[in-house]
């Protein structure tokens, strides 16, 4: 038997041993596609963790002014982020546009973005962007409290006033959604470990209502099930667009004073230090930064622009107005922690 | 009897691709090696040795008890009255009972958690998977229940055994390796399974995994984690050779039993007949209600039937080069396994299902980590997402060709080495063509997983490839069900046609056949 199986054996372990070595070098390819001299043209690779719904307009508007074409892969922020992280210089992304800006982090702190010219940077407040400069907040949403007039009389003015036993069973939210966890984290940030447990225990002694998306929790606090929600700001305007005004009775509550629960976290764009073709990339980032990109999401995803000079959709409180919780939303990627102190409180698992 | 003895040379044009295939099957555990130790060794310890780590597993290894034992009892029942009673509509039954398999689980959990939020949690998450993998069981007892001599159990009942004693230690005993091959792949499922528990809010293993990319952007932990995993699945599939026992080594011919005529009492039918109603209602009524009932809602977008049909397409194109590609890798695995009964060929077969207790991110990650190294010019690309499915699949496969070779007689081997045929020969003439109804059955149980995959085909699809599993993922993800319904509706249906031809080739392939020679009276090797 011996015999027979001393050469399968040694292909396998050949085959074993290529893979690995392998694995230790790696080869770069180049596309054909770069022109770094005057006007970016070409194909650019874009790994968004946005959904594909939602980007596509734009980036097909931008296809069409400048000729450059786009390869869109859309997932998750997260695992395009352990994507990248795993392609490492190899990959064949030149721009991640990122849902949020933990994903950002994890990326810039890889060390697989290339820094972005100043001239793009100081478009964007210092709080919607990278303290390195490799990564751009494009969009910012809010943090609010959705709440049915019929149902709610009295706006608490902190998420602190969720607490109150008056609010108990009242409250929606929905605990695997990402957004709903970065608030977590910040509150981990502002209030430190043991302030955040506080609040979370209070709050889950409150007997929150549970639902899958955030579009479940709008819903149900539109339809009186429950008298209010916490979610993001844009929720709302999107349930008017589908319905219209009239179908429609919830309000956004925004808790102001840099509470916690009014924070702002933004969808961005970093470019890839691997890229052969970032003067296409960085065309695209100030595509999205231009006065056209910012109204595009100010008006299709009622997100809030960034820049000066265009305004929020109308009805919108201005962020000035939410006066949001100072924080470095790099500090935002550890929502691992944040994780497994929400299954610890009993508010994540089942 | 030389074929059914251990220690066989297994021939070299067998052997070298069938360890081929084991190496396809180990690239995760390369990339996972490669990876968990990027940090140090140290690291590795410090990431397995956490508390929650081992709350995890707790939780994960009561899921897959639960599910698993639900599953066989299910799935043995299911088999058990779809072939011995005399219902009538017995193949439409079966083949209704295998349709669960086409819905995928993390929508049939979307579906239920959607109607009854308050099932989130482990009963949640174990009747989910319990209806969607008791096929699993269902189809290879079946298959063996009907393959079983009724000669057998009349000598059995002549002798004053009685019918529990005969179900017990007659039955059951010959069909046990088909229930713990089926309990197996089960369990293994289960073990990777992150849709059905993320939408039940379930905390098991696959949640620090998939916590690990998505919010600690963290592979090498992800890596670490998954081992603990990959080496649960190595004491899962150590046990079910241990269950499975010899008697899989050799089994009565499918041509010596004889058709069987027996009546069922009128209470008995109407009981099993109730059972299957309530099985099909939970198992196909309330996803597929669920879905139509999301056609219905408000949505910003009219459906897109072209869309819908294009996505058709390219899960259908997916689905069926994964299909070929798995049935030709699996196949020299399934003869060896089953035909050339040694420590090798066992160790081989056993190698092909570690990777089925991974997470499909687990899979895609470590395709692009080799992809992206050594097959560049296929990265992003059909081979790539083809081979990290091939990877997933493999063990169904193996599994549906091992099965149905070990139900055919060796003899007729002997009579083509008797007649003189060389040992190819003999493979090409006759083993693949007993095979013929479990290759089948290998390619349609893969071509309709592959069509439901969501999370490599995500990562690894070539870029503006939008197979309805994607459309489905991508819809869901803005939460538009009313988009996400016409997507899912044809998801269904599409892999209804693979799971009925699946059924079907399963009955086919263990009809009893009358048969000229004298009724054997050898009893199986136990």
């Amino acid at each position: 038997m011996m015999k027979t199986l001393r050469l399968p054996v040694f292909a396998a372990a050949a085959l074993l041993a290529t893979v690995a070595l392998g694995a230790c070098g790696s080869n770069d390819s180049a596309d054909t596609s770069a022109d770094t001299s005057g006007e970016a043209t070409g194909t650019i690779t874009v790994y968004s963790g946005r959904s594909e719904e939602l980007v596509k307009p734009i980036l097909d508007q931008f296809s069409d002014e400048t000729g450059i074409e786009i390869e869109l892969r859309a997932g998750d922020s997260g695992e395009l982020a352990a994507l990248l992280l795993t392609e490492g210089d190899a990959s064949p992304a030149d721009l991640f546009f990122s849902q949020d800006a933990g994903a950002l982090g994890a990326v810039e702190d890889a060390g697989l973005f290339a820094d972005l010219p100043e001239a793009t940077l100081s478009l964007v407040d210092p709080a919607y962007r990278s303290a390195n400069g490799t990564w751009v907040g494009t969009s910012g949403r809010a943090r609010v409290m959705i709440y049915n007039p019929e149902l709610v009389t009295e706006l608490p003015e902190s998420i602190d006033g969720l607490l109150d036993p008056s609010w108990s069973g009242k409250i929606g939210y929905a605990p695997t959604n990402a957004s709903w966890q970065s608030f977590v984290t910040a509150l981990r940030v502002l209030r430190g470990e043991e302030g955040a447990r506080t609040w979370l225990e209070g709050f889950a002694a409150n007997k929150p209502v549970a639902y899958e998306k955030n579009a479940a929790v709008r819903d149900a606090v539109n339809a009186g099930e429950v008298a209010a929600g916490l979610i993001n700001h844009y929720y709302l305007y999107e349930k008017i667009a589908a319905e219209g005004a009239d179908a429609v009775v919830a309000k956004n509550h925004y808790f102001t004073n840099q509470d916690p629960g009014s924070l702002v976290n933004v969808a961005g764009v970093g470019i890839l230090a691997g890229s052969d073709n970032s003067a296409a990339a960085q065309a695209l980032v100030d595509y999205l930064l231009s006065k056209t990109g910012q109204s595009f999401f100010s008006e299709t995803t009622f997100e809030y622009p960034l820049i000066e000079g265009v305004a929020p959709t109308d009805g919108l409180k201005t962020l000035e107005e939410i006066d949001p919780p100072t924080i470095d939303l790099s500090d935002l990627k550890s929502i691992e922690a944040t994780q497994e102190l929400l299954a610890d409180v009993g508010l994540l698992t089942k | 009897m030389l074929i059914a003895r251990r220690h066989v040379r297994v021939p070299w044009p067998l052997a070298v691709p069938a360890v081929a295939a084991a190496v396809i099957a180990l690239i995760p555990l390369v990339y996972l090696v490669v990876e968990a130790f990027s940090r140090g060794a140290a690291n590795v310890w410090d990431e397995i040795f956490q508390a929650r780590t081992w709350d995890l597993v707790r939780n994960s290894f009561l899921l897959t008890a639960v599910v698993t034992a639900a599953s066989v009892v299910l799935g043995t029942g299911g088999a058990w009255v779809t072939t011995r009673f005399a219902l009538p509509g017995k193949t439409l039954i079966l083949v209704l009972l295998t349709l669960p398999l086409a819905i995928p689980s993390y929508l049939s959990a979307f579906a239920w958690i959607s109607w009854q939020p308050q099932l989130a949690g482990f009963w949640g998450a174990a009747i989910v998977l319990t209806f969607a993998c008791f096929p699993y069981v269902l189809l290879p007892v079946a298959a063996a229940l009907r393959g079983l001599d009724p000669a057998q159990e009349e000598v059995a009942r002549s002798l004053g055994k009685t019918p529990q004693q005969i179900a017990s230690e007659l039955v059951l005993r010959q069909v046990r390796p088909s229930i713990t091959a089926g309990a197996l792949l089960v369990a293994l499922y289960v073990l990777s399974d992150f849709g059905a528990v993320a939408a039940m809010r379930y905390e098991t293993f696959t949640w620090v995994i998939y916590g690990a990319y998505r919010a600690g952007f963290n592979p090498s932990r992800a890596a670490i984690l998954s081992m603990v995993l990959v080496s649960a699945a190595a004491v899962l599939v150590i046990l079910e050779s241990r269950a499975r026992g010899r008697a899989g080594a050799s089994r009565l011919g499918s041509g010596v039993a004889r058709v069987d005529r027996r009546t069922t009492r009128v209470g008995a039918k109407i009981a099993a007949l109730g059972g299957v109603a309530a099985v099909l209602g939970v198992g196909l009524g309330v996803p597929v209600a669920s879905v139509i009932s999301w056609m219905g809602r408000d949505t910003q977008r009219d459906v897109q039937w072209s869309e819908v049909m294009t996505a058709v397409g390219d899960s259908f194109i997916v689905g069926l080069l994964t299909a070929i590609a798995t049935v030709l890798i699996a196949l020299p695995v399934g003869i060896a396994a089953a035909r050339y009964a040694s420590r090798f060929s066992s160790v081989v077969e056993r190698t092909t299902y570690v990777s089925h207790a991974l997470p499909g991110i687990v899979i895609a990650i470590s395709v692009v980590f080799v992809g992206i190294r050594l097959l560049r010019p296929w990265y992003q690309e059909l081979p790539l997402l083809v081979l990290g499915q091939v990877v997933i699949f493999l063990p169904l496969a193996v599994a549906a060709i091992r099965n149905s070779i070990e139900q055919s007689s060796p003899r007729m081997e002997e009579v083509a080495h008797s007649l003189g045929a060389g040992t190819m020969a003999t493979i090409l003439r006759v083993t693949i063509p007993l095979a013929l109804p479990g290759i089948g059955a290998a390619a349609a149980m893969t071509l309709l997983n592959a069509m439901k995959e969501l999370p490599t085909t995500l990562l690894l699809r070539p870029t503006g490839w939008e197979t309805l599993a994607t459309s489905i993922w991508k819809y869901s993800t803005v939460s538009d069900y009313a988009a996400v319904g016409p997507y899912a509706l044809a998801l269904m249906l599409l892999a209804a046609l693979p799971t009925a031809v699946l059924s079907g080739l399963t009955l086919l392939r263990s009809q009893p056949r009358p048969h000229h020679s004298p009724v054997t009276t050898e009893a199986p090797l136990s």
